[in-house]
């Protein structure tokens, strides 16, 4: 308690400097917090977004159904059983079909995955009623980066050949109804939506389809004959291996962000305990033995750390809590990096993360504050007391 | 050995290392100095006064022979054991005050009275009672650096007697003084002595100091040369 209270006095006695010392660590300590959001916001976004714009709340493949062997599209087709398609009915459900098909957009020959979805579904958060115009030509929904690099753009119709059912290429014009921003790749990249009667009346396959996605609200899971349920454990393993190795990268920026909050800690106690090397032999002569004095330096540094963190959390908690809500825009061209990033990043701040990264900064803030001060025990307090420096 | 005395040294030498030898700062020392003196040990610089004060004050101890105050012996006190001594029985002033600054007088007063763990009640009485005794009542919160030279010495002198101790022990408590300053102080001090009875233990080579002095051990190299009682003011 003495220590505490002699601790308390010294920082509070030395006005501004201790202000500014923790106003400095307070905003270490929010950056590194910070850091931790975004980097856990861009996580979940990419998880988030799967699961809107991919893949529901799971899939229900055709049991031919390959995603990495795209040979197997040529049987991976068939009809939806008919308790799905009651799911379908309620709107829990929505069934899409994959064909290869090319495309020939300014003369160029493009492999794409032409995929039919119903326009009505409410499944997928991607914008197919766009696709509910009647037209000669098929009407087709594309994403961002499909039609960059496609130079396509809406209304701009293109040439798209594709093969049946019975074997028989046959070609016909997409009009490109809207282009739409997503961070998911799978449905952007070489991917054509189109509404799901035309494909199927396309592809001579009537009420067939690849897979059928439930929305996140269905809890249905049950074996249908002829098709396989994934689940999200299965569905986003990719993603989230990704997003763990990710973690790894984001560790090493927490560690630096914290080396620096150390390091200006060390240097504060180091030049404190230099600096007072008189009041530290007065204090001695004074009856204190050297373990209090380590002590109380060691408490005036830990304090700087809690002082800084309690400030932290004053200013932070508001600048914080506005960012996660208006996000963080990220610069054009992001989307070129070869990565799931969004327009916003929406950083995410949750409280288990908070309390570990605000403990561990603490707790190494106590041992980096104790560690200078071990100078004292070999101080000669005679030639303290005079001034003369060590 | 004087049973009565409350310092006594026997053979007391204290050796430096330097370089590859020793420098001995001090050779021989042979004194006894009881209850309520108000004593100086005086001599030129380098002579070994400051050595000899923190020997008997417990920061520092003897390379050869004893130092035995209020019946401890200095060199074989372990650090708690020294710091215990320092804080329940000795008092320092110093010729820089060695003031904290960035506590107010009363905090400064205050500090040696925290160490011992006495209740607030307490504190507060002793402390206002050492700072009417150097009459710094008005400047009870103001901080080091709002204070002349002679009020630092004030409060360090408050400091020092604060907790009623034995033995202060003033280690050129003049030097950074004018004289009128100078003379004030040591008038507090010798009040002090005489109203409570403390012992005051000197380092000194300011004439001011020697004329207050009622006894003077001169000291020349390392050695006492003379110890004698004198008048004092």
């Amino acid at each position: 308690m003495l220590s505490i209270k002699l601790a308390w006095r010294n920082l509070i006695g030395a006005g501004l400097r201790t202000w500014l010392n923790v106003f400095v660590l307070s905003l270490s300590f929010l950056i590194i917090i910070w850091h931790k959001g975004i980097i856990s916001g861009w996580d979940r976004q990419a998880q988030t977004d799967t699961i809107n714009q991919e893949v529901g709340g799971g899939v229900y493949w055709h049991e031919n159904y390959d995603p990495y062997d795209i040979f197997t599209l040529v049987d991976a087709h068939g009809k939806i059983s008919q308790e799905m398609e009651n799911e379908v009915k309620n709107g829990k459900m929505t069934p899409i079909l994959f064909s290869q098909a090319t495309i020939y957009p300014e003369g160029r020959v493009q492999t794409v995955l032409m995929k039919g979805i119903d326009p009505n579904q409410q499944v997928l958060d991607l914008p197919t009623e766009k696709l509910n115009i009647e037209l000669e030509e098929i009407p087709a929904i594309i994403g961002r980066s499909m039609a960059k690099n496609n130079h396509l753009e809406v209304g701009d119709f293109v040439t798209i050949r594709w093969r049946d059912a019975n074997g028989a290429f046959d070609a016909s014009e997409l009009k490109i109804a809207h282009i739409f921003k997503t961070n998911v790749p799978t449905v952007d990249n070489g991917q054509v939506w189109i509404p799901l009667s035309r494909a199927q009346k396309m592809l001579q396959m009537p009420d067939e389809a690849t897979i059928a996605i439930i929305s996140k609200e269905n809890g249905m899971n049950q074996q249908v004959s002829g098709w396989e349920f994934k689940d999200h454990d299965f569905l986003l393993k990719e993603i989230r291996d990704m997003i763990k190795m990710k973690s790894f990268g984001g560790y090493i920026m927490w560690l630096v962000l914290l080396s620096l909050a150390w390091l200006a800690i060390f240097d504060t106690q180091v030049l404190s305990i230099f600096r007072r090397q008189k009041e530290i032999g007065t204090d001695i002569a004074l009856g204190m033995t050297r373990g209090q004095v380590i002590k109380i330096f060691t408490v005036e540094g830990a304090m700087n750390g809690f002082l800084a963190a309690i400030l932290a959390a004053i200013y932070g908690t508001p600048l914080l809590y506005l960012q996660a809500k208006a996000g963080w825009s990220m610069p054009e061209g992001t989307e070129d990096m070869g990565m799931a990033i969004a327009d916003t990043i929406y950083p995410y701040y949750g409280l288990r993360m908070i309390a570990v990264t605000a403990s561990i900064t603490l707790l190494s803030v106590i041992i980096v504050s104790f560690l200078p001060t071990r100078k004292i025990s070999k101080m000669n307090p005679t030639d303290a007391i005079r001034g003369k420096i060590q | 050995m004087n049973e009565n005395a409350l310092i006594q040294t026997q053979k007391l030498v204290k050796k430096f290392p330097v370089g590859g030898g020793f420098f001995t700062a001090l050779k021989d020392i042979n004194l006894n100095i009881e209850e309520g003196e108000f004593t100086g040990i005086v001599g030129p610089s380098g002579s070994g006064k400051t050595t000899l004060l923190n020997i008997l004050g417990a920061l520092d101890i003897p390379s050869e022979g004893d130092a035995i105050v209020l019946d401890n012996n200095i060199g074989k006190l372990s650090h708690k054991e020294a710091a215990a001594l320092r804080n329940h029985h000795f008092g320092f002033i110093f010729q820089t005050y060695n003031l904290l600054p960035v506590y107010t007088v009363y905090e400064n007063v205050e500090f040696p009275l925290l160490l011992q763990k006495k209740s607030f009640a307490e504190r507060d009485r002793l402390v206002k009672q050492a700072l009417e005794w150097v009459g710094l009542m008005d400047k009870i919160k103001s901080r080091p650096s709002q204070l002349s030279g002679g009020e630092c010495q004030r409060v360090a002198i408050a400091r020092a007697m604060v907790k009623e101790p034995k033995i202060v022990f003033a280690d050129e408590p003049t030097a950074n003084l004018d004289a009128e300053n100078s003379h004030n102080v040591l008038k507090t001090m010798v009040k002090l002595n005489q109203e409570i009875g403390t012992t005051f233990l000197f380092s000194t080579h300011d004439e001011k100091v020697i004329t207050y002095l009622r006894r003077i051990i001169s000291l020349n190299d390392g050695k006492i040369v003379k110890d004698e009682m004198v008048s004092g003011n």
